[in-house]
This record gives structure tokens, C-alpha cells and sequence, in this order.
């Protein structure tokens, strides 16, 4: 709490300092603030103080550009410390103490549902970048990270129809996020004929760190004579160890593949990949990808954290195309007004990192191209694979029975997150 | 590490006799330069080409395509095989095998692979690899045709078994013979039955995959009758080494538990200090060993392989000089108020984390392991990795160093005197001040030590130590309270009861459970495994 009040006073002393040095801002107006809510200590902060850092230099650029309706963007930065009731206390004075017109923020799910009732209460915007489980859409949040059908589910059908998998390990943290993915492709692989004998599923507690007998267990599944693979929802500084493991036991990709739905470059930074080469990670963004808008984003990247090595990950585009949106949808309602934003934001589409568009649906996902990478020896990803088109985020599972019937649609006249087609009302189950 | 079929390289010899050298060129660069274009669709109908066509060059470009070493210059549109060079690539014609210079990686476009054609580059390389002059590549060569069970490669097999003079490898060829007959449609009844034998005997799982299958899908009564047979009694040996990995896998835990606790041992157990900060002991030994690692990088990268062995002493001497001016600083005003000590070493250990988390930043940092820590080899039917067993061995030596010293060294002496009888030690003359600092030094250097080993295993980040020390205290206090030996037993009994129960209950609910039975053993026995009696105990 300290640090983020440190933090904070800083950024108003350097954004201060900017203003005086560039005078380019009129006095009288004043800067429209935006919130970053990421952990900037505790167990997330391995992940979220990038997104931290790349929102601090996304709002820098768009000051250099001459800032937002004339005024100029002004960053609010918390730290919930990785603490999740801690996230709805931060977020409740980002929206009322500092009123912010918009929120970048969270990575756990957990965080994202400790904080949603306080967005709801207060009427405030959250920009959420990381992929997560769906079966949720609020009218407040924008999901800018992957549903399962843009991540989990094209990832299964490349294993099942590229490497011609017939046997899958389910492999996660016990959490809401991989249990929920878990489910939603248990149903799917089911609906696609495999049968439970050749399903395993295996879950560990966060930061797990002995892997040997797992990691066995996953050979011995494998050697059953069928093609096996490892669907992997293990998240965080669990992988390290997992993989580590993998290498020293000598699974190699091209016997058993594993493939992970968080891990990405920022994750691989600690590991040796030499021996992990071949195993693949699903993503709607690669930093190998090769574009003048990635290039560009590297190298500003690299130049604001002062480190030619820092590497770029999936998260980080989904906040470059999230705070894009969020600066056309400003600047069509001509306001910060949160009513007018979220109305002027479906259907506002800015180009994404890997020469594409994205689109703000009005589920409030975005449309993401699927890209399939398999890990290189220098840490980076090739892609392998990608979807032909852009794929539009599914909140609602078609798989699970619990949600199959329900659509979500913030235009008017329907303007409700969980619409039940087969009862035709508003409000099935869940919010 | 190749060495291509005698036979290809005569025909290839004698054609180039017959066509001169141009010609041959041309074919295989028609050849190898389908290989770079078109999606990888195309790339796979090229690699069979060139693994089919018998050229000379045909396995060391494979090799390199495999590894991703196969690049096309993007000047001249030269396909070369990349070595790493420094900063910069050498280069090798892959036609002509001639050097071709060196690059930068920029000016070079990689050919892609991706598994499946790895898979397809293994198993054409793999039948060109069975006449090798390296015994270890001859070996791998056969495992992998046995794991592939491809009746196809039949006839090389049993080329290469005829030919091969080493009765290991021999007898690994024979099992992917075994294999291969299997899987194959028209081998006669009596060569499977043997088959079935061979297969058997060889006793492992990839064994016990191919008999079930065997058994399954065989139409032949006789054969399933005998893979059935063969499969059941495997099934029962491949049970008994199960249990022996489930212990080995538990010892293993147990000695990463006992080098995380034994620093603990000390300070919790015979100080009486409640350390919570003892997990960033750990943590700031890890990344000791991650600047060790990067300055030796950088300055000396002959030492490289023995850079954790350099780090050992830095680290027990960092995590150590922390350790005392921890005790000087803060603890030392706080002796006998335990839970005053219990917060402000929490608070410390909070502090100690962001330092570290702003010095170093929140990610993970790479401690790669020497080629001596890497791998791993098979006793029996157990998968045992070098990084496990150097971990083992090192937690005994420490433990033995530890106990001799505070048995045999006057330092030990004073300790235990101080730890007894303070009054007692002070009046006769024992600065017991500089022996608290001294002791609480000591665990702390310890769990420096522990890091080293950590890094090895786990993250280097700065929540490191976060995940250690609830077990370590679960060890201390089930081992016994003052007890070196019980944290011994202790850290091992936890091991081998976790890796029991992970199988069957999985790992969430396997620590829950591990937890309620020390809470019910702590219940029984309050001062632990091993209780100190006597006078002391007060």
C-alpha cells in the first residue's frame, strides 16, 4: 500500500514535470485519470507488473500524441498486492476517491469477480487483458483477453487433427480458471467421441513445486501406446518446476507435447528452453510474430524499460488494443462519461499486433486471431498455426449445459449479459 | 554424429562418377530447396523425397532442419546449416558441406519444423542412424524404432542386428525387432510368440503399452492368449518399481524439505526464534547463485559448469552476514517474545521480498543447470534425474557438516552450552551474545545453501522462499523441537507420505492430508518424533 502511494505521488510529481516541460496542455483543463490496478507485489506481481509498465507507456505515448479531447491522460497507479479483497478496496478508490474514467486492471479471475460488484455498484469501466474461463459478461467489464473457444478449443482440434492426439492430460491449478476450461473441454473432447479412459485430469495447488511423481504419472499415462498429450492450464511459478521437470525426465515434444494456455514469453524468461523445444503454447499473440505494428511495439517496449532484452507477451497486446478502444470510444462520444464510453465502445475495431483488427463485440469480447506456437530454444515461440479468420469471443460455453442457451448483448433493446434463447427472458443462470 | 548408409554413400559416389559433381548438386538442391518453401504440408512430402533419394548430404541437413539449424540466406537465398559462433552464426553450405562464413541470425531466415515433422525427420534419420560408429546414437536409434513400432523399418533392423557387434545394443535391436513383428500383419505366428517373450523382457512401460496392445487387438487366440499372460505379469513387476520410484521420489522431496528446515533446525529448534523471514534466507541464496551464474557469464564461461559449486560459499556467506545483522538489528531486542519476533521477522521477510523484487525485478531469473545436473538415468525401472540425486547427496553432506560442527567444534560447544543453560554459559565466561549472533548466522547461511540447491528446482523469483516455510515448520515441529536427527527423519517420513498419498488422493488434497496427520501426531505427541528429556527441555 505504501509503495503504491510512493508509486503514485512519483508519477503525479514526473507527469507534473512532463506538463511543465512540454507546456503543451491547456492549465484550465484538467487530465482525464485512468486507473491501473495490477499487483505490484506478492505472488502476481511476476505477471502484472509488466501490464503496469505497458500501461504506463501507452499513456505516455498518447500524451506525446497531444493527450485525449485536448486534456492530457494522467495514470493512477494501485497495488492491490496480489490480495483479492484488496483489489475491490483499490478498485472502490480508484472510482471514487480518484475518479477514473476508465480501469486497466487484473489478472486471476479472482480478482476480476472480487472487483465486478464494486464496478457494477459505481458505474465504472474495467479493461480486463488476460484469458480467462468466459461464463461471465458484465456491462461494465470489456474482455480483452481470450474466451476459451479463442484459446482452449482451437488448440485441442490443432492437437487432435495436426499431431493426431487420441489421449489428453488435463493438467491445472486448482482455481476457477482451469477447473471451468477443464470442464468446458472434458465436454468437448467428449462431444468429439474420445472416451474417459483417455481423459486424465490432474490438478495442483498454486506454486507447486514438486512435479516428480506427476510428471511420471503423465509418462506412464502416455505409454499406453496411443498419441498422448498434456492440455496445460498450470499458471504462474508453478511452470518453472513443471517444466524443468519435463526436461530432466526427458518428455519430448514430439513423444508427448504439452501445451499451455499461460504460459508465454514473460514465463519462459526463467527457464532453459533448450530442452522444451516442440512444446507448444496457445495464444492470440506471439512476439516472433513479424509486422511493422509488433516491431514498432518491441522497440518502444524495449526503449521505456530500458532493457533490450525485455520480451513481450499476450496480455500486454490485449491492454495495447484494449486502451486503443477505449481512446476511439473517448473520442466518439466526445466524453469520459462511463454511460456514453461503453454505449460508443461496441463496434469500435483498432488494429491488433499481428496485422489484423480487432473488434468490440457487443458481448464485450473482442475478435482475436488463434495462433499455435511451439517454444524455440532461445525462448521465443514459432507459430505453427493459426486460425484463417478472426475468431469472435464466446462468453457463454456452447459445451457446458449450464450456459449453451445463454447470449449476451449490451445493445439496446436486449442490453443484458446472460439472455436465456430457449426461455427468450434476461437473467439465466449466473450474472 | 552421422554417419550416413555405406551403401548411399557408394551409389552416391559412384553416380558422381558417372555424372560429375554438378549434376549431383543440382538434383539435391532441386531437393533441399523444396524443403524451404511451401507450408509445411509441402515441407513434409519434401523431407521424405530427400530422406528416400540416398544422398550423402541427405542426414546431416535433416539433422539440422530437425534441430532448427537449417536457415536460407537472405541475400543470395543460400540454404546454410547455422552454428552458433559467439554473437554471430558459422555457416555451412548445406549442399556442398563447404563453410559459407558467418551471419547474424537477422540476416537469415530459419526453416521452420514443427513436431510433426521432427517426428518424420526422426524416424527417416532414425533408420539411417542404426549402422552409427557412436554406440550411445545406435542405441537411442533402437529405442526410438521400438517406442514406434513401425513394421516398415523391419529390414534395416535386422541388417543393423546382424551387423552389430555390442551384446547391449545388439539386444536392444532385438526388442525393436520384437516391436516391430507386433505391429506387423504378416509375420508368422511363432517369430510373434517370441516376440511377445522379447517384449516382455525387456519390462517397461513402453513394454506393457505394446502387450496390451497385443492383447487386444490380436485376432489370433494363441497370441493373445500369451500377450495377456506376459501383460499381467509385467503389470505386477512394473507395480513393485512403482512403489520403489513412489520411495525414491520421496526421499527426494524429503531432502529439499530437510535443506529447506535444517537452517530452521537451528534457529526455531535450539534458538527458539520464530524466523519467519527464513523462506528469503532461502530466496536471497537462490539469487546469489543467479549473479554467480551471470558474472561468471560474463567474465570467466570456462567455470560455467562448476558455477553452483563456486556459489555455495557465497551464498551460506550472503544468506549468513544477512542472518547476523538480522539477529543484531531486530531480534536480539526481542528474545522471549515469541509472537513480537514472529511479526517482525514477517514484516522482514515482506521487506527482504521487494527489495529483492526492485533490484532484480518481479520475474522469474534463469540459474541454468551445469550438464552434470541435467538428465537423468534409469535404475531398474526408475526414472532417476541427476538434479534429484546431486540434491540428496548434498542435503546429507550438509546435515553431516552440521552435526559435526556443532559436535566436534568449539563454536558447537558454546552453542549448545548457550542453548541449554544461558545463565550458566554466561558465568562461565561464553560471550553468549556473539554466540546467538554466530548460531542465528549459521541458519541463515544454511538456508542460503538450501537456495543454491532450490535454484536448481524451482523459480528463482522473489516468492521463493514463501513456498518453503510452512514445511519447514511442519518438519521442525513434527521431527522434534531442538532435534537435528528429528528434522532428519522428520523431512524424509513427510516426503515419502506426500509422494504415497499424491497418486492416490492428487496433490491438493494429499497436503491437506499430511497436514491433519501431523496435526493428529502433534495432538499425541506434543514435543514431536524425537523430544528432548531432561532438564534442557525448560
Amino acid at each position: 500500500m505504501k509503495l503504491g502511494s510512493i508509486v503514485r505521488t512519483g508519477l503525479v510529481a514526473a507527469g507534473l514535470l512532463a506538463s511543465a516541460a512540454t507546456g503543451a496542455f491547456a492549465q484550465d483543463k484538467e487530465p482525464i485519470k485512468v486507473g491501473i490496478l495490477h499487483s505490484l507485489s506478492g505472488t502476481m506481481a511476476i505477471s502484472e507488473t509488466t501490464l503496469k509498465d505497458v500501461m504506463l507507456m501507452l499513456i505516455d505515448e498518447q500524451n506525446k500524441k497531444g493527450g485525449l479531447l485536448g486534456r492530457k491522460l494522467e495514470a493512477v497507479v494501485v497495488d492491490p498486492a496480489s490480495n483479492w479483497p484488496l483489489f475491490a478496496e483499490k478498485a472502490r478508490e480508484l472510482l471514487q476517491k480518484d475518479k477514473v474514467a476508465a480501469v486497466f486492471g487484473c489478472w486471476t479471475s479472482v480478482s476480476r469477480k472480487s472487483v465486478l460488484p464494486v464496478f457494477e455498484e459505481l458505474n465504472g469501466i474495467l479493461f480486463y487483458p488476460v484469458q480467462y474461463e468466459g461464463e461471465e459478461s458484465s456491462r461494465n467489464v470489456f474482455y480483452t483477453g481470450a474466451a476459451p473457444n479463442q484459446q482452449a478449443i482451437p488448440a485441442v482440434d490443432y492437437l487432435m487433427n495436426n499431431e493426431k492426439v487420441q489421449r489428453w492430460v488435463l493438467a491445472g491449478t486448482d482455481y476457477v480458471y482451469p477447473r471451468t476450461t477443464n470442464k468446458i473441454l472434458e465436454a468437448y473432447l467428449k462431444s468429439k467421441g474420445v472416451k474417459q479412459e483417455d481423459i486424465m485430469i490432474n490438478y495442483t495447488p498454486f506454486g507447486h513445486s514438486d512435479w516428480q511423481s506427476i510428471v511420471a504419472d503423465i509418462k506412464k499415462f502416455g505409454s499406453a501406446g496411443k498419441k498422448t498429450a498434456v492440455v496445460s492450464t498450470i499458471n504462474g511459478d508453478a511452470n518453472v518446476p513443471f517444466y524443468k521437470e519435463l526436461g530432466n525426465q526427458g518428455i519430448k515434444a514430439k513423444d508427448i507435447p504439452v501445451v499451455a494456455f499461460s504460459v508465454g514469453e514473460e514465463e519462459l524468461a526463467g527457464v532453459d528452453t533448450k530442452p522444451l523445444v516442440g512444446h507448444l503454447a496457445a495464444w492470440n499473440y506471439f512476439e516472433s510474430v513479424k509486422n511493422p505494428a509488433n516491431e514498432k511495439f518491441i522497440k518502444d517496449w524495449q526503449t521505456f524499460t530500458k532493457n533490450p532484452k525485455r520480451v513481450t507477451n499476450d496480455p500486454m497486446e490485449a491492454h495495447y488494443i484494449g486502451f486503443n478502444m477505449w481512446v476511439e470510444a473517448v473520442k466518439k462520444a466526445g466524453t469520459t462519461d462511463p454511460d456514453k464510453v461503453i454505449d460508443a465502445m461496441i463496434g469500435i475495431s483498432v488494429p491488433n499486433l499481428t496485422g489484423g483488427y480487432a473488434a468490440m463485440m457487443p458481448n464485450h469480447h473482442i475478435t482475436k486471431p488463434v495462433l499455435i506456437g511451439e517454444i524455440q530454444g532461445n525462448g521465443q515461440f514459432d507459430v505453427v498455426w493459426q486460425t484463417s479468420g478472426l475468431v469472435v469471443g464466446d462468453e457463454w460455453s456452447d459445451y457446458l449445459p449450464d450456459s449453451k442457451d445463454l447470449i449476451s448483448d449490451w445493445r439496446q433493446p436486449m442490453n443484458c449479459g446472460n439472455f436465456n434463447v430457449a426461455t427468450g427472458k434476461c437473467g439465466g443462470k449466473g450474472k | 554424429m552421422l554417419n550416413p548408409r555405406p551403401l548411399a554413400a557408394l551409389v552416391s559416389v559412384l553416380v558422381s562418377l558417372v555424372l560429375g559433381t554438378a549434376a549431383i548438386a543440382a538434383d539435391l538442391g532441386s531437393l533441399v530447396a523444396n524443403l524451404t518453401t511451401g507450408g509445411f504440408g509441402d515441407r513434409e512430402t519434401a523431407i521424405t523425397a530427400l530422406a528416400a533419394s540416398g544422398e550423402a548430404r541427405a542426414a546431416p541437413i535433416l539433422e539440422a532442419l530437425s534441430a532448427g539449424r537449417l536457415y536460407v540466406r537472405s541475400a543470395d537465398k543460400l540454404v546454410v546449416i547455422g552454428k552458433t559462433a559467439g554473437n554471430q552464426l558459422a555457416l555451412t553450405d548445406a549442399i556442398t558441406g563447404q563453410p559459407a562464413g558467418t551471419a547474424a541470425e537477422d540476416a537469415l531466415e530459419r526453416v521452420r519444423v514443427n513436431n510433426r515433422l521432427r517426428g518424420l525427420i526422426d524416424d527417416a534419420v532414425g533408420s539411417l542412424t542404426l549402422m552409427s560408429p557412436d554406440p550411445k546414437v545406435r542405441r537411442s536409434a533402437g529405442d526410438s524404432l521400438f517406442k514406434q513400432r513401425n513394421p516398415a523399418a523391419l529390414a534395416a533392423v535386422e541388417h543393423a542386428l546382424a551387423a552389430e557387434k555390442d551384446a547391449g545394443i545388439k539386444r536392444v535391436f532385438a526388442e525393436a525387432r520384437a516391436s516391430m513383428m507386433l505391429a506387423s500383419d504378416e509375420a508368422p505366428k511363432a517369430q510373434k510368440l517370441e516376440a511377445i517373450q522379447v517384449v516382455r523382457d525387456r519390462g517397461d512401460r513402453d513394454s506393457l503399452g505394446i502387450l496390451e496392445t497385443v492383447a487386444s487387438a490380436s485376432q489370433d487366440a494363441d497370441i493373445k492368449a500369451a500377450a495377456t499372460t506376459a501383460a499381467a505379469s509385467l503389470r505386477q513387476t512394473l507395480s513393485v518399481w512403482e512403489a520403489a520410484q513412489n520411495v525414491w521420489y520421496g526421499i527426494s522431496l524429503g531432502s529439499v524439505l530437510l535443506l529447506a528446515a535444517i537452517g530452521l533446525a537451528i534457529t526455531f529448534g535450539t534458538m527458539g526464534v520464530i524466523n519467519m523471514a527464513h523462506g528469503e534466507m532461502v530466496m536471497l541464496g537462490a539469487y546469489t547463485t543467479f549473479v554467480v551464474q551471470q558474472t561468471i557469464r560474463a567474465y570467466a564461461p570456462d567455470l560455467f559448469e562448476v558455477s553452483i559449486v563456486i556459489a555455495l560459499p557465497l551464498a551460506f556467506l550472503v544468506s549468513g552476514a544477512i542472518g547476523v545483522l538480522i539477529e543484531r538489528t531486530v531480534i536480539r531486542f526481542l528474545y522471549g517474545r515469541p509472537l513480537d519476533t514472529l511479526l517482525a521477522t514477517w514484516g522482514l521477510s515482506l521487506g527482504l521480498q521487494q527489495a529483492v523484487r526492485t533490484i532484480f525485478g518481479p520475474t522469474n531469473r534463469e540459474v541454468a543447470a551445469p550438464s552434470w545436473m541435467s538428465g537423468s538415468f534409469l535404475v531398474g525401472q526408475i526414472d532417476v534425474t541427476y538434479g534429484r540425486l546431486w540434491i540428496v547427496v548434498f542435503a546429507l553432506l550438509v546435515f553431516a557438516t552440521l552435526i559435526l560442527l556443532l559436535r566436534k567444534t568449539p563454536l558447537g560447544l558454546y552453542m549448545r552450552a548457550v542453548t541449554q543453560n544461558r545463565p550458566m554459559a554466561s558465568a562461565m565466561g561464553i560471550r553468549t551474545p556473539r554466540v546467538d549472533a554466530l548460531t542465528f548466522g549459521l541458519g541463515s547461511g544454511i538456508a542460503g545453501l538450501a537456495g543454491v540447491a532450490l535454484s536448481q528446482i524451482d523459480n528463482v523469483s522473489p516468492n521463493l522462499g514463501q513456498g518453503y516455510i510452512i514445511d519447514s515448520f511442519m518438519v521442525v515441529v513434527f521431527g522434534g523441537v531442538g532435534n537435528l536427527f528429528g528434522t532428519l527423519v522428520g523431512a524424509t517420513t513427510l516426503g515419502i507420505v506426500n509422494k504415497f498419498l499424491e497418486p492416490y488422493a492428487g496433490a491438493v488434497l494429499g497436503k491437506i492430508l499430511v497436514l491433519v496427520f501431523i496435526i493428529l501426531f502433534i495432538q499425541r505427541r506434543p514435543r514431536g518424533l524425537f523430544a528432548l528429556k531432561g532438564r534442557s527441555v525448560e
